[in-house]
């Protein structure tokens, strides 16, 4: 580290000691402890995923045992979901920007903030104990009562897991609206917000609301495994399909969870890089918060062979589809958006652009789902793994991408090599197509999720499915050499190496500990692009 | 029925199978015009505003009212469709037309036990006659298992503690897929089998053939005497249990007040949970049977039930079954 670096005080050199990072309570060092964190499982996830899809090359199951491949896609599937993508957007860009898109200095309970990183790695630790000991093969899904009865994998240390860095997930989204609310700069009132502000406080309100009924749910499967008090186990007086509900009614909105925030990501993206206002402030705003509200009302849409009620099925059925229209108005936003704007098309950007193609399959398939008499025939099969693979990756992993790359030069103070950037960009968005299209003929045709083995007829759209995910493999692992490369031989960035507008550029780059000397006032709407930038 | 057929779609071997498949193309087209059109709008725009120079400030635009209520109804209009259509083919599939013939069928961990009325037995295979409407009345011995016959495009969970049914029609002969949809454990996608449609005679012939096993009224009157049911559940005076003839379908006093339909979920409750609901007018003392009697056993012991007549209090196996509210 050069000498003149060192003379400019930040957060990133503000103390070197072990102590400063794992007690620090300031949000950037946080997000910094999250980004490693997540980024580790990241790659062990990633990894069940190449061996679930070499497994698939040939229909006989004869790379790993059926029992090992059942562990491989439950490992998968809690990693993915638990410790990568629902902390992903909030906990890694969520805690580095939000106090500094409001013109704070940082969240509003600094303590509670750290708690939640430790709760999310007290997760982990059970989690990877139980992957360890012996693993687990329940499915992420945890259905019951397989999962409380028959099942002899180290389903309570998972569960534990999942039940503890779920604290991690009500913590931050607590620590989110509390700061949001009396946080804010003087003037930065809430229709200033940026829309990564908006999208991050729908979801903290069902990471709030929702996530404690997961925590419940859990629990009584620990009850009837190791007490063996009869709720979901029909032979001990219990009901298998009341785990259903309570499952999703967490699961569902976690979803939201997801995919909000990486929607907040692309707003961002969209206005900077078409130097454009966001069109359609309030709606896309306002969609946010309706998809929050109409998502807790739609878990019943993962039950509609479950023996539930027919005129249940048409409740939930008609809901669902009422929650694909704020998705919608989102989408024509964000293409509106475009429409006489400056557009450039540096890496967040395709990013962005590549989010609204696959965010727009995986939303229009969603309607095959929501869609009651089709649903039939397609639910449990891999069209059902096709449809949230392209909204959990093609949306939620192409935001979260699109957003590092965005504000890596912010967090890291360096800037990324732009040729390799866009290649891999271009390289993830024709590897995720190739892997997970097929796998919706896949499902169409007939075959069912969770299968270790499978008929012969369907082993060409397996083939394709897994070149696909070796062409994606390469594409996740480009990004994670020249990032780490960029650390150290990037070039030095600006405080504003786009020229967009938003707090968080007027300040140094990596900013400094308290964020602002001063604290702004804000006497502008967010995106205002048409007046002068900030200099950086 | 002549409806289009997919690529990449299994065979059409049900009635309903066609319908869906329409349903299907339907939502292709509707989601390959709205993915062209959002497509083509960024890739015009994309490249009609590339940025020219490094100062080039866009003027803001705010948006347009007018626009979000047109991008907001007509995709809720089309949405209804979806909604109305879809759920039009779910009834369909729910309500299993009267003269369905009832299949009994038992999941295990990883194994579809089967049982026709005739009381031909099978594992893994189905065998049914071509053109008749079949209703399947399933559940688990263990864990949740899902029946799924892609060509039949219909798929229900398989419950344990409880009845689920299905029913289709097939249209075709021959052998199609039977899947397992539900992950139920280690041989999950061993527990695979077979579906055979055949013409009504063979399949006549096929239920003669095998070992001779009596229809399933038959072994459930023999279990219902054998486990001593009778001594209690009879017709004359001072009886410790309900007359049972005439009960299945009708609705059955309790003695908390309520009234309940007595289906084949309520008799199987009162076989193993004697207590739950107890009938008004008489006291809690069946000992339960859980452990006791298989699913399977059950099943028939509920046929047996079905076929008593009121009247008469006297087994009728030959008598139409009461009809089930579905």
């Amino acid at each position: 580290m050069s000498t003149l670096v060192k003379k400019i005080k930040h957060y990133l050199n503000a103390s070197y000691e072990l102590r400063s990072w794992f007690g620090t309570v300031d949000h950037k060092r946080i997000a910094i402890l999250y980004l490693i964190s997540v980024t580790l499982f990241f790659f062990v996830g990633g990894f069940f995923a190449v061996m679930i899809r070499l497994e698939l090359l040939t229909p006989a199951g004869d790379l790993v045992s059926s029992e090992t491949y059942n562990k491989l896609f439950t490992m998968h599937g809690i990693i993915m979901i638990f410790f990568f993508l629902i902390p992903a957007v909030p906990a890694v860009l969520g805690n580095f920007l939000i106090p500094i898109m409001i013109g704070a200095r940082d969240m509003a309970f600094p303590r509670l903030n750290l708690a939640s990183w430790y709760c999310y790695i007290g997760g982990a630790l059970f989690a990877t104990a139980a992957m360890v000991t012996g693993g687990v093969d329940t499915g992420w899904t945890f259905y019951t009562p397989y999962s409380s009865t028959y099942s002899n994998g180290a389903v309570v240390l998972t569960a534990l897991g999942a039940f503890v860095a779920g604290f991690s997930s009500i913590l931050t989204g607590l620590n989110f609206i509390v700061t949001i609310h009396k946080m804010r700069a003087p003037g930065m009132t809430w229709f200033r917000l940026p829309l990564f502000i908006w999208s991050n406080y729908a979801a903290s309100i069902i990471m709030v609301l929702a996530t404690p009924v997961l925590g419940a749910a859990i629990f009584l499967v620990f009850l009837e495994r190791a007490f063996h008090i009869g709720i979901f186990d029909p032979n001990l007086g219990g009901d298998p399909v009341l785990f259903q509900h309570l499952f999703w009614f967490y699961s569902h909105p976690a979803v939201y969870i997801m995919i909000l925030p990486s929607m907040g990501v692309m707003s961002e993206l969209v206005a900077a890089f078409s130097r454009k206002r966001v069109f359609g402030y309030d709606f896309v705003a306002g969609s946010s918060l309706a998809i929050a509200v109409l998502g807790f009302l739609v878990w019943g849409h993962h039950m509609f062979v479950s023996s539930q009620s027919m005129y249940a099925g048409f409740v939930f059925s008609f809901l669902s589809f009422l929650v694909a229209i704020p998705s919608a108005i989102k989408v024509f936003n964000w293409t509106a958006t475009l429409y006489k704007g400056s557009i450039s098309l540096q890496t967040p950007m395709l990013y962005a652009l590549g989010f609204i193609g696959l965010f727009t399959i995986g939303g229009l398939t969603g309607l095959f789902l929501a869609s009651l008499g089709l649903d039939v025939h397609v639910h449990d099969t891999y069209f059902i793994v096709a449809h949230f693979h392209y909204i959990m990756v093609g949306g939620v992993v192409m935001g979260y991408l699109g957003g590092l790359h965005y504000w890596w030069p912010k967090m890291t103070g360096r800037l990324y090599p732009e040729f390799w950037a866009r290649i891999s960009a271009l390289n993830i968005f024709i590897g995720f197509n190739l892997t997970f299209f097929p796998q919706f003929l896949l499902g169409y045709m007939g075959m069912p999720r969770r299968y270790h083995a499978y008929p012969e007829e369907f082993q060409v759209l397996n083939v394709m499915s897994t070149a696909g995910a070796s062409v994606l493999a390469v594409g996740y692992l480009i990004p994670m050499i020249y990032m780490l490369w960029s650390l150290k031989y990037g070039k030095k960035a600006p405080a504003n190496p786009w020229n967009a507008k938003g707090l968080e550029w007027t300040i140094p780059s990596p900013p400094p500990v308290h964020n602002f000397d001063e604290i702004p006032v804000v006497t502008e709407e967010a995106y205002a692009y048409a007046e002068a930038p900030h200099r950086g | 029925m002549n409806l289009p057929t997919v690529p990449f779609s299994p065979v059409q071997a049900s009635t309903l199978a066609g319908q869906v498949d329409l349903l299907y193309l339907y939502l292709i087209a509707v989601s390959v015009f709205f993915t062209c059109v959002i497509f083509a709008t960024v890739l015009f725009f994309t490249l009609k505003y590339k940025r020219r120079s490094e100062t080039e400030r866009p003027e803001a635009i705010h948006g347009n009212l007018l626009l979000e209520i047109t991008w907001s109804a007509i995709p809720l209009a089309i949405a209804m469709t979806m909604f109305t259509w879809g759920s039009i083919l779910y009834f369909k599939g729910w309500r299993a037309p009267q003269n369905a013939e009832e299949i009994f069928v038992v999941g295990k961990q990883w194994m579809w036990k089967i049982q026709h009325p005739e009381g031909r037995r099978e594992i893994n295979e189905l065998h049914v006659p071509v053109d008749h409407p079949i209703r399947l009345k399933m559940t688990s011995e263990d864990v949740i298992h899902s029946f799924f016959v892609p060509a039949f495009r219909v798929k229900m969970d398989v419950v344990p503690g409880r009845y689920t049914s299905l029913w289709f029609q097939p249209t075709k002969t021959g052998r199609y897929h039977l899947f397992c949809a539900e992950y139920c454990g280690t041989k999950h996608s061993g527990m695979i089998g077979w579906v055979t449609v055949m013409p009504e005679e063979e399949y006549q012939q096929w239920l003669e053939t095998g070992t001779a096993i009596a229809p399933v009224t038959v072994s459930g009157k023999e279990l219902f005497q054998k486990n001593r049911c009778n001594t209690c559940h009879h017709a004359e005076s001072g009886a410790l249990g309900p007359d049972l003839a005439g009960v299945f379908g009708n609705p059955v006093q309790l003695a908390d007040g309520r009234t309940v339909t007595a289906d084949e979920n309520y008799i199987r409750e009162s076989i193993v949970k004697p207590n739950a609901k107890i009938v008004a007018g008489y006291t809690p003392m069946m000992p339960t049977f859980q452990g006791q009697l298989g699913e399977e056993e059950i099943l028939q012991i509920i046929s047996y039930l079905k076929s008593l007549k009121a009247e008469t209090g006297t087994p009728e196996t030959a008598a139409p079954p009461a009809s089930p509210a579905a």
